[in-house]
């Protein structure tokens, strides 16, 4: 049943992102887009990360597309010409085709050690997944969630004066 | 049984997706999503990564990526739109002021 559902959603995702960028129009890119990323959420609740699930569906499928979607609509961009949609195709293909292999390769002969942690799929049934993330986050990685917040904060800034009309 | 490899040879396949439309496409804004594209695949290993060693630490970095996602999003979009106001297009064919 498991298995049945990862091949389905697998394909879904992979579909959705060659819609991504083989489609004319970047409205159908985004809504492919929004697609890969509930695919990702499904892949994350199977894989024990419910939170996780929430934040992907929240963040990127609302705030982040929902942004894309604003600058597509503010710009009025219609469909590409059909001149103009790609360029270096064979070397593009060549690099993708050789990165696949390597990252294929690195999958299958790839060693994993070390790193083993004690949160097993029991623990986060039993205590919850998002009071695991939420105990990991406000004490091993406080400052890096800190830093986070002065990235934010420097996001928003530096958006607010690329966009102002008198620079 | 579903296994990490499964996850990752799925990541794999999303991030060269993501590659491709990287090098092959002109509209900056397909690029910009190519690119949410390979992060989100990278996420997926990060995630079945953490679950295969029982490790939350994988997870917080997903958490991280998601913010300098979000951070990117905002920034680049700002960056069209102000590219597209100076030259009414976002084609990166245009974008030449420095090419050699």
């Amino acid at each position: 049943m498991e298995t049945i559902l990862f091949y389905i959603v697998a394909l879904i995702a992979v579909g959705s992102g060659l819609i991504v960028i083989l489609s004319r129009s970047p409205v159908n890119s985004a809504l492919g887009l929004v697609n890969t990323f509930f695919c990702l959420a499904v892949f994350y609740v199977m894989l024990y990360a419910p939170f996780m699930a929430a934040v992907q569906i929240m963040v990127y499928a609302g705030a982040i597309m929902v942004l894309i979607l604003f600058v597509i609509m503010l710009l009025n961009l219609g469909s590409d010409a059909g001149k103009r949609f790609t360029h270096g195709v064979v070397w593009a293909a060549f690099a993708s085709v050789l990165v696949l292999v390597n990252l294929l390769v690195f999958v299958k002969r790839g060693q994993v050690s070390g790193a083993q942690g004690d949160v097993t799929n029991a623990m986060v049934l039993d205590f919850g997944h998002t009071e695991l993330i939420g105990k990991a986050m406000f004490t091993e990685f406080l400052l890096p969630f800190e830093i986070a917040s002065i990235l934010l904060l420097v996001a928003i800034v530096g958006a607010v004066i690329l966009t102002k009309r008198e620079v | 049984m579903i296994s990490v490899y499964h996850y990752m040879t799925v990541a794999a396949i999303l991030f060269t997706i993501g590659t491709y439309g990287v090098l092959t496409r002109r509209n900056a804004i397909v690029i910009f999503m190519s690119i949410e594209l390979m992060l989100n695949s990278v996420n997926l290993t990060f995630i079945a990564m953490s679950r295969h060693l029982n490790n939350m630490d994988g997870q917080i970095f997903v958490f991280f990526v998601m913010t300098v996602a979000a951070a990117e999003a905002a920034v680049g979009l700002g960056l069209m739109i102000a590219f597209y106001r100076n030259r009414e297009s976002i084609d990166v064919e245009d974008i030449n002021l420095l090419k050699w």
